[in-house]
């Protein structure tokens, strides 16, 4: 699973389209107009800058049964679902996305496969063209082979490029996610370049945002404010220049910004995650709030989570807002920003996101700036996304360093 | 008339485009990967007239004809095509 729809990404595009067409409609009333389906927390990959929860190894045993999956696409179609992300961990790593690509096709969805790669054969990816899937996003790390295995702590680095070529030759466009940090911030040129060379159509600069096992990673994987204003400005150059067909997509970090994303384009009100075990989400990491209940594919329906179920109606809109958000006139820009980053790091879910300059929290951003770049919290060993390390924390035994957050990742 | 399109020009969708009417939404839509636009009537009438063969001039006619009463649809067409090529979402044939 790679970091593309977080935040102030794909569904952003939309509404920026929405907004700027000039013969638009203007949204009126929330729809779940993008289905993600996260159909497994299994992965062969192990990246450290996963955003899936920590303690996923919970929710590998009892994954959605195919029959499941079919009927949560009709009922979120129903709904007026149109984009279909098909993510997870790795969703290949099941037998039946075959069947879901079709049952997605015949309802009218435009649909997606988000992959490392891995599993990705010519007898699948036949298969995919012909049950009608519209695009693969495939997630690549770097040009060097040794931060591709680095970062995902696997060897697919030489996988990667043949997957790409295999992409490019069914007649998919290319659609490149790389997920931004530390170790690759300095080859953002080389990495354009490299996109070019694999004939990328759009290619995703996702700058981390820290939530599961990247916010266990923090301070190994953030770049410095110098590198991010770097970055942008390769980004923009390459945007600038009328010669590079390929669309890139710069989605910035927040903690560097002073204002907060507007996370998932607001609470329930165009997205729409059902997870591995069913839980129906608002967001990728909604898991870690307190007192709340997620609806469930099931016990419930897709209609009554996203209509009437208390979680999904709990931030909606701004009237669950305190102070300084709730008389902010700012407030309906960013309606708040992340409630999870908020309780995470401040361990109130109604707070202020603490990037905001406004925040009473914005310290906590400012310090774990400071502790990216102390030599001991640096020297702590990368906890890479994986079960052993999920059981770990699911123990309790990686305590240390998850005891600064007021949830686990 | 506009600098940029011309009634003889005859445009398509851009590939990995997609055009469907949303039941759910009553309005056109356009899908693209990461992302879609909602089109309001007027636009959805002129890219359902888009079949390949169909030039500019051809909408336009159409239209007139279907739309008797709409003043200045002329305008609004091309305002349409010129908005929809900037934003890749035609591909000129």
């Amino acid at each position: 699973m790679t970091q593309a729809s977080l935040g102030l990404s794909a569904v952003q595009k939309t509404v920026q389209a929405l907004q700027n067409n000039g013969v638009a409609a203007s949204v009126t009333h929330t729809q779940p107009l993008w289905l993600l389906a996260e159909v497994t927390y299994r992965c062969p990959l192990h990246c450290a800058f996963c955003y899936n929860p920590t303690d996923y190894d919970k929710h590998t045993q009892n994954e959605l049964s195919t029959e499941q999956w079919i009927q949560a696409l009709r009922d979120a179609r129903k709904l007026g679902a149109l984009q279909l992300g098909i993510s997870g961990g790795e969703p290949l790593l099941r037998d039946d996305i075959e069947d879901i690509v079709v049952e997605a096709k015949k309802l009218g969805y435009y649909s997606n496969l988000i992959t490392s790669g891995v599993g990705l054969t010519e007898k699948r990816i036949q298969a995919f063209k012909e049950g009608g899937l519209d695009h693969i996003q495939l997630s690549m790390h770097d040009i060097t082979e040794e931060i591709n295995n680095f970062i995902t702590n696997t060897k697919t680095f030489e996988l990667k490029k043949k997957v790409a070529a295999m992409i490019k030759n069914h007649g998919y466009p290319m659609v490149l996610n790389v997920v931004i940090h530390r170790y690759n911030i300095g080859h953002l040129r080389e990495i354009l370049d490299m996109a070019e060379a694999l004939g990328a159509d759009y290619i995703e600069l996702a700058n981390t945002q820290y939530y599961g096992w990247s916010l266990v990673n923090r301070s190994q994987l953030m770049p410095t404010k110098e590198q991010v204003d770097e970055a942008e400005a390769i980004a923009n150059e390459f945007r600038a220049n009328p010669n590079n067909k390929m669309k890139v997509f710069f989605v910035v970090p927040d903690y560097f910004s002073d204002r907060p994303k507007k996370c998932m384009n607001g609470w329930g009100e165009v997205f729409m995650i059902v997870t591995a075990n069913g839980d129906v989400l608002p967001c990728h990491s909604a898991r870690v709030l307190p007192n709340m209940t997620f609806p469930n594919v099931r016990d419930d329906g897709l209609a009554y989570a996203w209509q009437d179920s208390p979680a999904f109606n709990k931030y909606r809109g701004d009237a669950w807002m305190k102070e300084p958000c709730r008389s902010c006139s700012e407030k309906e820009n960013d309606l708040g920003g992340c409630r999870c980053q908020a309780f995470l790091l401040s361990g109130d879910a109604e707070a202020a996101d603490p990037v905001c300059s406004k925040s009473p929290h914005r310290h906590l951003i400012d310090q774990a700036i400071i502790d990216s770049r102390n030599p001991q919290a640096v020297a702590q060993p990368i906890v890479f996304r994986n079960d052993k390390n999920s059981k770990k924390i699911l123990a309790g035994e990686l305590d240390d360093r998850v005891k600064a957050f007021h949830a686990v990742p | 008339m506009s600098n940029q399109i011309k009634h003889t020009d005859c445009y398509a969708l851009a590939l990995h485009h997609r055009f469907q009417w949303e039941e759910a939404q009553q309005n056109y839509v356009i899908l693209f990967p990461e992302g879609m636009v909602k089109l309001h009537g007027g636009a959805g009438e002129v890219l359902k007239r888009l079949d390949g063969k169909a030039t500019v001039g051809d909408v336009v006619a159409d239209l007139k004809a279907t739309f008797p009463d709409a003043v200045n649809i002329e305008a609004d067409i091309i305002g349409m095509f010129e908005l929809a090529l900037n934003k890749g979402w035609l591909r000129q044939l």
